[in-house]
């Protein structure tokens, strides 16, 4: 049954080859422009690790990364309780649940481009929506120019990222609930359990999975972060909004340093490594268990 | 009893979130149906227009060209989703039903692709796109698209196929079909479900891809709705209601297909990264 062997590389052969032309490729092409000095046009010139370096000392990367890192914190401590608390309300079947659910969903038919205009009509500080309703409650000293503040511009542009993601959260949670097992929670009510009871004890040890899950692509988005930042600031005022895939188009796009540009894609993807993996492993520790 | 007021309860509350969740997309849709003079005097973005226009959908489709836009997306996205629901059904089959050194090796590339910064492929990409001819094409980002996509779908649909029972196809093989017949004839009619749940998810996303469009192609003839809706807020910077219009457009295809295919859409989402 030599043949059989040969069957699923036969299968394989056309998916793998594209693959591996767009994806696989590319990815050790990175590294290898990253220990480069290369404007994309002339001869690459290597030079090691000089563009390693070169990052450490550059402010402007080092401020991408941590606006990256207010992304993670963002998206993490947000969207993960909002989305469980979303589910929770509308896993319960009131009158048109499901019209409810459908719209807190819409924003994830969007792309980001239609996302990144909207919200810009919403923090516009004199026609938008949020310095109104402020103005309206007497708080008119909150109002700012949510997009042009470099202190607060980047929060502004996570809470638009937000309007996606935390529905996106709420899906994976609706999804874990429907795995709470009924008669766990029958039994906990018989016991006099409480609803807080129930819900600390039976609900969220049973939404674990969810929750690791939601939390992993929680951070990895929040590591991939560009549309949203590249349509409503560019990444301004003066990259006080970029983040580390805005600086690596910048540089490798607009000022032809594929070389330098690579690096920082390079050190984007070491970060997002880690959490890759921690989702393969969850993934495949649920492999075992079929 | 004590079941209804918790119920109002609910229900206040899920109201309050919805009517907030709602309240950007109103402003988009006012604006989009307003006159510049109004935008001009009033400035609200949020008011509820004093006369409604449908002008700027027409000024937005035709000369801000979403119209060719429109064209350009539907022909990328329908080729890439075929494409690549029939490449990764494939790769699905092999990884699903056959085993193979290096099996688990192929299934752990093909998830952690779909995971990684696109960052690290956007230099090779587009060098290679350059140079094989195929940069400023539509063509060029399908074979993108189709390629990436297969990492997600391949994991997608090898998940449902994992699920059929292995008899039916010891069964097929006695009775003499040769894989090819076993993969067209009872796997995929049998994960025609997850074939729709898939197609409903890829069309939203390459519908709605950004960067990738940005990266490989440059003339105007050949830009999809979300870089036309990007060079109409270029070309018509005070116009928000024309801005609004296009907004408007290139959501309305997707949003749509949601809106029609909305449990497909979900379950794919949940299925997909859920369940392993």
């Amino acid at each position: 049954m030599k043949k059989n062997k040969l069957t699923p590389y036969l299968f394989l052969i056309a998916p793998l080859c594209m693959y591996s032309i767009w994806v696989i490729y590319p990815i050790f092409q990175t590294f290898v422009v990253s220990f480069t000095k290369w404007d994309g046009m002339t001869k690459m010139r290597f030079i090691g690790l000089e563009n390693f370096k070169r990052l450490i000392n550059d402010n402007y990367f080092g401020l991408s990364l941590l606006n990256n890192i207010k992304w993670m914190i963002g998206f993490v401590l947000l969207s993960i309780p909002l989305g469980l608390i979303f589910a929770l309300l509308m896993d319960q079947k009131f009158p048109g649940h499901k019209i409810y659910k459908s719209l807190v969903y819409l924003p994830m038919a969007l792309s980001f481009v239609v996302i990144g205009q909207i919200w810009s009509w919403v923090l516009e500080p004199t026609g938008g929506i949020v310095n109104a309703f402020l103005k309206s409650i007497g708080l008119e000293q909150f109002a700012k120019p949510w997009l042009s503040d470099p202190k607060i511009v980047t929060y502004s542009l996570i809470a638009a990222a937000l309007w996606r993601q935390i529905p996106y959260a709420m899906i994976l949670f609706l999804a874990g609930l429907k795995n709470v097992s009924k008669e766990l929670v029958e039994a906990a009510i018989v016991d006099g359990a409480n609803s807080t009871q129930r819900f600390w004890y039976v609900i969220l040890p049973a939404l674990k999975p969810a929750m690791v899950i939601a939390i992993t692509v929680n951070i990895i988005d929040s590591l991939r972060a560009f549309d949203v930042v590249f349509v409503m600031t560019r990444g301004g005022p003066f990259y006080s909004s970029s983040v580390m895939a805005n600086y690596m188009y910048v540089q490798a796009f607009h000022n032809y340093r594929m070389g330098y540009g690579a690096s920082i894609a390079v050190v984007q993807f070491g970060i997002t490594l880690g959490f890759i993996i921690m989702y393969l492993l969850n993934v495949l520790k649920k492999e075992e268990r079929d | 009893m004590r079941k209804i007021p918790r119920m109002i309860l609910f229900y206040v509350f899920s109201t309050l979130i919805v009517v907030i969740w709602m309240i950007p997309l109103m402003v988009a849709f006012f604006t989009a149906f307003k006159t510049m003079d109004e935008i001009f005097m009033l400035r609200n973005f949020w008011s509820i227009p004093k006369t409604w226009t449908v002008e700027n959908f027409k000024t937005a489709w035709i000369e801000g060209r979403m119209q060719r836009y429109f064209l350009n997306t539907f022909f990328v996205t329908s080729v890439s989703v075929i494409a690549t629901l029939f490449l990764s059904s494939l790769s699905a089959f092999a990884i699903s039903w056959y085993k193979f050194k290096l099996r688990t090796a192929i299934l752990i590339i093909f998830v952690a692709g779909m995971l990684i910064p696109f960052q690290m492929l956007l230099i090779p990409v587009y060098r290679f796109s350059v140079t094989t001819g195929l940069y400023d094409t539509l063509f060029g980002v399908i074979l993108f698209h189709i390629a990436f996509q297969i990492g997600f779908c391949t994991f997608f649909l090898r998940n449902f196929m994992v699920t059929i029972p292995v008899s039916l196809f010891e069964a097929a093989k006695i009775d003499g079909a040769n894989a090819f017949t076993i993969y067209s004839k009872i796997i995929m009619p049998l994960v025609k479900p997850a074939v729709a749940a898939l197609s409903i998810l890829e069309f939203t996303w390459i519908w709605n891809d950004y960067l990738w469009s940005l990266i490989l192609l440059q003339s105007d003839t050949k830009k999809t709705v979300t870089i036309g809706l990007t060079a109409l807020q270029g070309q018509w910077i005070s116009s928000w209601n024309v801005i609004a219009a296009g907004a408007l457009l290139a959501a309305i295809v997707p949003v749509t297909i949601f809106l029609i295919f909305q449990r497909y859409f979900i379950e794919g989402l949940t299925l997909g990264s859920v369940k392993g």
